[in-house]
């Protein structure tokens, strides 16, 4: 049993302590934003924010996420209530097969919140840890830098 | 289908009722069934735009089935960028038809004439505002069950309201909130999830298996697989699995360091076919020109690993995929399970995107396999990614030899190539012969085939895009097909026109050089086809082209080609930095796709293409020993990242009076061939092989 903060509930999820974060939030958790890509921190398709910060929920062991806030593109927002960086992404059409949104979103909110206006530079610096096989890096890009200019307005 | 029925536009030809394609429900929903899937490029948006506008519905009203065995119309397979021209035609004419039919029907019963009503937003109103029936009070009504009328008229250009705009994609809102959309997020009561444990290498044999206690273990001959009740277990079972494996390994791969010269050994004792040849009298060359271009194998490298969930009820078995062709799929799947077709139902959801035959089908039918084991209870099969990099098909290794000649005035005399490749198809349903990964390892196997290269009039494989656009009077194209196949390989975005296009566009810019000309004045003198000259000096006008300043290190190419020479148009220039490794860092494209529907989403497609195009020109290359593939990781197998990811600007040239053209795979040739000739403007060297890594370039400039 691990315990900790989802999405800003409590919750305590019935997985081995050594079992990945990713398995505890896709299994009993009962989510489906964090993905599968890799397993081994090359692709961010898992990303999750781990007391804000941008963590590889594939290789994090359940049990570090215990007594933490984890954060997932649940947790962004809702089609109620969307994160700016939500209705961004969807203002520039920012994405084609959608695999990879999950974890982009979450390092973008990521940035945002230690960097309000971050340039080209430091978006593509943020979200290297992503891939898209698509090609939809640079409406992404765009999109990271309305929701910005949105959150200062 | 009798010989004497009229032909009806694009799949509608071939699935013609009209209860096919559309649904109506006394609650107000247009159910469309298209027969084409969601492989990530945004089909079902403008599929839903085009029902929208013909039957005269709002977009919100339309939902979208799946795709279902026995229950969608049989589109073949999402691929070779048709979905627009099969589909979207068929989907236009449908709705237009069944319109039609609602518009004669309520006019008959109310009196009142057809040019009277109109139609708002399924609501048939007469002069008066009053309304005289709708798709959803005669829903009961049978009128979808009748084949289209082949005289059904869509509407004018003018009339149509969504069609031609960009409107948002219907899919991504779940997508950037994380909904369960995919395959992947699949749960129905009771699953267990399924590992396998994969060979570890190419032919390799089971010899023996000491089973853990307890454990559930599926085998099939050589196929073996894990089942657990939760993931973790799953993965932690096929790993204490495999280190119990005994396999008894042989070399059978050829040796990745001379891949040319084992192409072109395999080459010869291949199939030759000359795919067409043409002469004409010409004075003699003043100048010749022998050029050998070679790629790698390349892979699909999907972001998200094949995955499938299948259950078997009784002697038949439910398999949800995010196939190319549910209809394909069921047919090797029933064949490899010696079960009837009826027996097998596939449902398509969505994977991560897809950019040709990738491993979707394999893990599908696996997944089948496993489940047979434990009938009632759903099974899900989720690949790593070593075995996606690894075990799905792959786009074959290729040779290209070119002669070609030019005339005293710098005109293109002559074009001779040879073609040295696998055939480029070797999709579920096409065969006797099931081409699924396992079915050739399972007990009861089934042979290997080599793969199959379709010909030129359907669009080609090695060959395809290999007869240049321009002008040209002697012109012999010869493919040498292999008949062995030690990597298994299918389509991938492109097929062989990757590397025609490249092979062409190089030797274009090489000549231009020797006759003083400019690489854009050059192609412009070649090409007689209005839209073909349209994109090339769209593109140049975009990039400044003719107002370009060269500059230290940095190097501008350019690229163009019609796809298969007989759809969509692509104009690439690119801009390349030489430092350590090049970098492409500028993509200008114009294209042209006939009708647009939906203006941002063949941008999307065309710069998708173009960004993926930059990956393959200097990334991306398939490495193995003599046994096993060793490109499985994303270390191994890296592809395009955001820091060096190109800025694009994308413009498309509207024809609303023209035919559909699929867009996904139209500039993805013409920006490998630009990055190309932009690596020559910067370095004085043509690289000749694929990827356009420094060893490449430094290879190429040794001559």
């Amino acid at each position: 049993m691990v315990a900790f903060t989802l999405n800003g509930a409590a919750v305590a999820l019935d997985v081995p302590e050594e079992v990945s974060l990713l398995h505890a939030l896709r299994g009993p958790g009962g989510l489906s934003g964090p993905r599968f890509g890799c397993g081994t921190e090359q692709c961010g398709t898992c990303m999750v924010l781990v007391d804000g910060k941008p963590s590889y929920a594939c290789s994090l062991p359940a049990s570090a996420a215990a007594g933490r806030s984890v954060t997932t593109v649940e947790g962004l927002g809702t089609p109620e209530a969307p994160h700016p960086l939500q209705a961004a992404f969807l203002a520039e059409q920012a994405g084609q097969c959608g695999y990879c949104l999950s974890g982009i979103l979450v390092s973008a909110a990521a940035l945002l919140a230690t960097n309000p206006d971050p340039d080209e530079d430091a978006i593509r610096s943020a979200l290297d840890p992503h891939l898209c096989r698509c090609g939809s890096h640079n409406r992404i890009i765009r999109a990271v830098r309305r929701a910005a200019k949105e959150m200062a307005a | 289908m009798s010989g004497t029925e009229v032909k009806l536009p694009g799949s509608l030809n071939a699935n013609r009722r009209l209860s096919q394609w559309l649904a109506f429900d006394s609650d107000g929903v247009v159910t469309l069934k298209p027969g084409k899937v969601e492989i990530g490029q945004g089909i079902l948006t403008a599929l839903t735009q085009i029902a929208a506008d013909e039957l005269d519905v709002g977009m919100e009203r339309i939902a979208l089935a799946r795709t279902t065995t026995g229950e969608s119309p049989n589109e073949g397979v999402t691929s070779s960028s048709l979905s627009m021209q099969d589909g979207g035609t068929a989907v236009r004419h449908a709705c237009a038809a069944t319109r039609g039919i609602y518009l004669q029907v309520i006019s008959q019963r109310s009196g009142v004439p057809m040019e009277r009503i109109a139609v708002e937003d399924g609501r048939f109103l007469g002069p008066d505002g009053k309304e005289l029936g709708s798709y959803w009070s005669l829903a009961g009504a049978g009128l979808l069950e009748t084949e289209a009328p082949a005289d059904a008229t869509p509407k004018p250009i003018a009339a149509r309201r969504l069609s031609g705009t960009s409107v948002a994609r219907v899919d991504l809102p779940d997508k950037v909130f994380g909904a369960a959309r995919f395959v992947h997020d699949l749960r129905l009561p009771g699953m267990l999830h399924a590992r396998t444990v994969r060979p570890p290498s190419r032919g390799a044999v089971l010899r023996d298996v000491a089973l853990p206690e307890g454990a559930q273990v599926v085998r099939d001959g050589n196929f073996l697989a894990v089942l657990a009740a939760t993931e973790w277990e799953a993965e932690a079972l096929a790993a204490r699995v495999a280190a119990r494996c005994r396999w008894e390994e042989t070399d059978s791969l050829p040796d990745d360091h001379a891949l040319d010269a084992w192409l072109d050994v395999a080459g010869a004792r291949g199939e030759p076919k000359v795919e067409i040849e043409r002469a004409a009298e010409t004075p003699a060359p003043a100048r010749t020109w022998k050029r050998r271009f070679q790629r790698p194998y390349i892979a699909h490298a999907s972001l998200g690993p094949s995955c499938a969930v299948a259950r078997w009820d009784g002697e038949a078995v439910r398999i949800w995929s995010h196939t190319q062709g549910v209809y394909n799929l069921r047919s090797d799947a029933a064949t490899v399970l010696r079960l009837p077709l009826e027996s097998v139902v596939v449902t398509h959801m969505e994977g991560a995107g897809c950019y040709g035959h990738n491993g979707a089908d394999d893990v599908a039918l696996e997944a089948a396999i496993i489940a047979r084991a434990v009938p009632g209870t759903p099974v899900r099969l989720l690949w790593t990614r070593a075995e996606e990099l690894g075990w799905a098909p792959y786009s074959p290794g290729m040779l290209v030899e070119v002669e070609a000649s030019q005339a005293a005035d710098g005109s293109l005399l002559g074009w001779r190539s040879t073609i040295t490749s696998n055939g480029h198809v070797n999709r579920p349903g096409r065969d006797t012969n099931p081409t699924l990964l396992v079915a050739s390892q399972i007990a009861e196997p089934f042979p290997v085939k080599p793969s199959a290269n379709p010909p030129l009039a359907t669009g080609g494989g090695s060959q395809r895009n290999a007869i240049p656009f321009y002008r040209l009077p002697n012109l012999t194209v010869t493919t040498r097909r292999l008949l062995e196949m030690p990597l298994r390989v299918s389509s991938l975005r492109g097929l062989g026109a990757l590397m025609n296009v490249w092979t062409i566009e190089s030797l274009m810019d090489e000549m231009a050089e020797a006759a003083g000309e400019d690489p854009l004045d050059f192609r412009l003198r070649h090409l007689d086809d209005e839209r073909s000259r349209a994109v090339l000096e769209k593109a140049a006008a975009m990039a400044n082209w003719r107002g370009r300043v060269k500059r230290e290190g940095w190097g501008m190419g350019i690229g163009v080609a019609r796809y298969k020479n007989s759809a969509a148009w692509g104009a690439v220039i690119a801009e390349v930095e030489a430092k350590e490794r090049v970098f492409c860092r500028r993509l200008w494209i114009a294209g042209d796709a006939g009708e647009i529907v939906n203006p941002d989403g063949v941008k999307n497609q065309y710069e998708g293409g173009a960004i993926h195009g930059a990956s393959v020109a200097l990334l991306e290359r398939v490495t193995f020993d003599r046994r096993r593939v060793t490109s499985d990781s994303w270390e191994s197998y890296p592809i395009l990242r955001f820091s060096e990811v190109p800025t694009v600007e994308v413009e498309m040239i509207d024809r609303p009076a023209e035919k559909f053209l699929g867009a996904g795979e139209a500039s993805m040739g013409p920006a490998i061939a630009a990055i190309a000739n932009a690596i020559h403007d910067a370095l004085g060297v043509r690289p000749k092989r694929l990827p356009f890594t420094p060893e490449a370039i430094a290879e190429a400039a040794a001559g």
